[in-house]
């Protein structure tokens, strides 16, 4: 049996493009999250700690403005993905990329699957048989663009106060602060929470679920987590052109424990969050 | 006092007494033809024979009519002086009764009996003077003539004849002095009278009267110590000129329990110019002081350091000038020293200063701790502040005061107060590196700002580092600050408030002030500004400015760097660096091409007061609302969705063991076939 499932083709899920841009993102976000949380708790000794090992709030600065480049550019990359899919997929429509089966945007069938997993979890119906992109992967998603805009926009604010007070008033620094700072927080409590559990670490994908790194899933599972999607495939032919060749197994324990140490990077901010906002909150 | 004024009365009643005598005689002479006549007595009392019985010894009772009509009496008749003959038969009874000069001179027999003189004569003293024993009998004369026992030419021997030595005034009676006579005509008083034939010097009668001598002892007396230099001023008026020091103005007389008596220096009977080097020679000290064995009865070293003189900042000044009371005229002239060193003899002002501070205060109330001169200036071997090797040079100076100050020692034991380990604060502080390490030694020590002598409490309201007078002491060195300060909104000569207004050390402290640039300062500086601006230092804490200093980073702006430091003013004041006009310019410090509109930043926001900052508050709220929704519902899938999954978990393991197991029953069979 094992030996037959190491050369048991997989589905590949995710483009290496997809795959890289999230790295970038886990390296940029908790490098933006850690360096931005010693300035918000900096009542804390954890924050003067971090503080004082990134290179002080300069260096820390530097690494947080760094990070935020980096993640302007990914975002910048991936819309430069889109709009190459589509032309190459959708034949240069965008109402093809927007509302076709495959799109990230939000539509009835969420809706259905929403209210069918509801059900599903107090036990009054079918798990439901869903698709590419389920509702809270979509949610994630748009978090994220959400996220960049509203905090990568009062970030610049803060990164250059002189000139937008050209244009804004003096104490649109001090809102800009506030929306900056908290909804860094939610974006950093949201994705290493409920992300973490939604995406990576179900109890039935235990210990990890690692298809956003290597960007295939075993076929069974695939059949499992996303029937339609392996159904619409199957019914189009098109699976075979999916499947491609497992990772050997070195290459799969270094994207384990590159997973964990985000994984418990993240935790550990979790951790620090709760005991700043309830134990040392001032 | 020599009454002067007493005198002239005296004289003038005398004269008037005199006249009246005559007129009374000239009339009675007319009228009572057969009265008693001096003749009348001279008839008798003119032989120079005749004697009288005085308890069974014969005595002389001839009298000259020639001296009695040449003395100042001349034109009495006896019985003005011998009034109890007065109408009785002659030849009269013996003896008769002693004549009593007070129907005279009232107010000088007075003065008489209130006198040492007067009251051993009460006391029957046979040795005791009366008015003749000075002024003679019959034979009496003027003062200013210069044949009168008590003229100034005579004094001296006329008191001679019972305090000269040997005599039994002298070996009875218990008179301090010795040598009196002796003494005195060889002091300058004396020279002056008896060699150049001054009478105006002083004699004898000049100084202790003439009637009223008393006991220096005695508060009344001419001789106290409170009335002495009132005694010594008749003459030497002017004195006060060339003892500054001692004297300034009336203090001698005023506070004569604190200053030196004239007596003290110049030594009563043997007054000279110089008074040191006649007193007593160090040499002779050194006799017995130079063995370093020598010990008090109470085993103190009494043992003086040739070497320690030999630097002394009182090299040229005579032991006995400051061990005062010695007594040449003991074998051991010292033996007389009744009294500790008073430096107070010589440094009159510096020791009205110590009196007053808290050292001297517990000197005096005989504190065993207390630190009288000697203590931080050392003795024999003294040397001025200005000498490195001086303990009161100033880089010796905290090392001074660490012997009572230091933690552990008398006087941190019983200080009660909040400043502790002072010395190594000091010697961390800004003003120790610069005077330890860096040697400057216009640092300020401690006794710079709490005074060498003058040291009080800070409660004291006179105390140099009491809150109302620490910006005028810190001033002294800090002028220009000083005059910044007191023009800021913090002086109490600027700020209008009834709360208490810092001074310096509330926010520099006292001993462990740092440099102003300095992290540790740049730190905690709103800690001191936070003790009384509480609410608005919290809402700093809220911005960036705030954050990034409690990180521990000096770099961001704090409190001063804004408000400025002393020239902090109210913001509506045009001078102000927040003020309308000014505060571009202060962001534009850090914030290069700052606007206006940028100096419209908040740098004290906070989001808990909806109307001051309505916009802050309810964004706050907004993000927080939009905080708790999202977690609330995505917390609320995750956990609703765990028994699910751990439901999927356990169906997956069965299902994978079932095909495991049907996987190995495959393989067996398949094997089962082969064979």
């Amino acid at each position: 049996m094992e030996g037959t499932r190491r050369y048991a083709l997989q589905y590949q899920r995710f483009t290496r493009l997809n795959r890289a841009l999230h790295i970038t993102m886990i390296v940029s976000f908790i490098s933006l999250a850690l360096t931005g949380m010693t300035l918000k708790f900096s009542y804390t000794s954890w924050a003067s700690f971090i503080a004082h090992r990134l290179g002080g709030y300069e260096g820390a600065g530097f690494i947080h403005r760094s990070a935020a480049v980096l993640m302007f550019g990914l975002f910048v990359t991936h819309i430069w993905d889109l709009n190459r899919k589509r032309r190459e997929e959708h034949g240069g429509s965008i109402l093809s990329l927007v509302f076709g089966p495959d799109s990230m945007l939000f539509n009835r069938r969420d809706l259905t699957e929403l209210i069918g997993t509801l059900k599903w979890f107090v036990g009054a119906g079918p798990r439901p048989r869903y698709g590419r992109w389920t509702y809270w992967e979509k949610f994630d998603y748009f978090a994220v663009f959400w996220g960049i805009f509203v905090i990568g926009s009062t970030g610049l604010m803060l990164w250059f106060p002189v000139f937008f007070t050209r244009l804004l008033p003096g104490w649109f620094i001090n809102v800009a602060t506030i929306i900056h700072s908290d909804e860094a927080l939610l974006a950093t409590g949201f994705i290493f929470t409920v992300h973490f559990f939604n995406t990576h670490l179900r109890p039935e994908k235990f210990p990890m679920d690692t298809v956003v790194f290597t960007g295939r899933m075993p076929l069974a599972e695939f059949k499992r987590d996303k029937p339609a999607e392996y159904e619409a495939l199957v019914a189009a032919g098109k699976l075979e052109e999916n499947l491609v060749e497992p990772y050997q197994p070195v290459v799969i324990r270094g994207i384990r424990a590159f997973a964990w140490t985000a994984l418990g990077i993240g935790t550990l901010i979790v951790f620090w969050i709760v005991y700043a906002m309830v134990f040392a909150y001032r | 006092m020599p009454s002067k004024k007493a005198l002239v009365h005296g004289r003038v009643r005398f004269a008037l007494a005199a006249g009246f005598a005559v007129v009374v005689f000239g009339l009675l002479s007319v009228r009572v033809a057969r009265a008693q006549e001096n003749a009348d007595c001279i008839t008798c009392h003119g032989e120079k024979d005749i004697t009288a019985d005085r308890k069974g010894r014969a005595v002389s009772v001839y009298v000259s009519d020639k001296v009695f009509a040449a003395s100042i009496h001349g034109a009495l008749q006896c019985i003005n002086c011998h009034q109890d003959l007065e109408g009785k038969e002659l030849p009269h009874e013996s003896p008769l009764k002693k004549v009593d000069c007070s129907s005279c001179h009232e107010a000088e027999v007075k003065q008489h009996a209130a006198s040492l003189h007067g009251k051993a004569m009460k006391r029957g003293d046979p040795l005791a003077p009366s008015c003749a024993s000075c002024h003679g009998m019959h034979d009496i004369r003027a003062v200013k003539d210069p044949r009168s026992p008590v003229s100034p030419l005579k004094v001296p021997f006329t008191c001679g004849k019972c305090h000269k030595e040997g005599t039994a005034v002298m070996t009875q009676r218990n008179i301090h002095q010795d040598h009196i006579l002796e003494n005195y005509s060889e002091s300058i008083h004396g020279e002056g009278l008896l060699k150049k034939g001054l009478i105006v010097s002083a004699n004898c009668s000049s100084c202790h009267t003439a009637h009223n001598i008393r006991s220096h002892t005695d508060p009344a007396s001419s001789i106290s110590r409170g009335n002495i230099a009132k005694t010594c001023t008749t003459c030497h008026a002017q004195i006060e000129d060339v003892h500054r020091k001692v004297i300034k103005g009336e203090l001698w007389e005023k506070e004569a329990h604190v200053l030196p008596a004239c007596v003290d220096c110049h030594q009563p009977h043997k007054v000279r110019k110089v008074f040191y080097t006649q007193g007593m020679a160090d040499a002779d000290c050194m006799k017995c002081h130079a063995d370093g064995s020598l010990k008090s009865k109470d085993g103190r070293s009494m043992a003086v350091k040739v070497d320690d003189l030999q630097h002394s900042k009182h090299l040229k000044v005579a032991c006995s000038q400051c061990h005062a009371g010695v007594n040449v005229s003991h074998t051991r002239p010292c033996e007389t020293i009744t009294t500790k060193v008073d430096c107070a003899s010589c440094h009159t002002e510096v020791a009205q200063q110590y009196v007053k501070s808290q050292h001297g205060k517990l000197l005096a109330k005989g504190d065993p701790n207390a630190p009288a001169c000697t203590e931080c200036h050392g003795t024999h071997g003294i040397e001025g502040k200005l000498v490195a090797t001086s303990p009161t040079f100033p880089t010796n100076v905290p090392k001074l005061c660490a012997r009572c100050h230091r933690e552990g020692e008398k006087a941190a034991m019983r200080y009660k107060g909040t400043q502790h380990g002072i010395i190594e604060a000091y010697t961390e502080s800004i003003h120790g590196k610069g005077l330890l390490k860096s040697g400057l030694t216009v640092t300020a020590t401690c006794t710079g700002c709490h005074t060498a002598h003058g040291v009080l409490p800070k409660t004291d309201p006179e105390s140099t580092v009491n809150r109302a007078n620490v910006p005028a002491t810190c001033g002294r060195c800090h002028h220009g600050i000083q005059e910044e300060f007191e023009k800021s909104v913090h002086s109490e000569m600027a700020g209008k408030t009834d709360k208490q207004l810092p001074v310096c050390n509330d926010c520099h402290s006292a001993h462990t002030i740092r440099r102003a640039d300095a992290d540790g300062f740049r730190l905690d500086i709103m800690d001191k500004c936070g003790r009384c601006h509480g609410e608005i230092a919290k809402t700093y804490f809220d911005t960036y400015h705030g954050k990034v200093s409690q990180l521990g980073y000096t770099k961001t702006a704090k409190c001063y760097d804004c408000h400025g430091a002393h020239d902090i003013r109210k913001v509506s004041d045009p001078r102000s660096h927040l003020s309308r006009e000014n505060v571009v310019a202060t962001c534009q410090k850090c914030h290069e091409g700052a606007t206006r509109r940028f100096a419209g930043y908040l740098s004290h926001a906070t989001h808990h007061d909806p109307q001051k900052y309505p916009w802050l508050f309810w964004t706050f709220w907004g993000m927080t609302g939009l905080l708790a929704g999202t977690f609330v519902m995505g917390g609320l899938h995750t956990l609703l969705w765990i028994p699910r999954a751990l439901q999927m978990r356990r169906e997956l393991k069965a299902e994978e063991e079932a095909e495991e197991r049907a996987a190995m029953e495959a393989e067996e069979a398949a094997r089962k076939e082969k064979e």
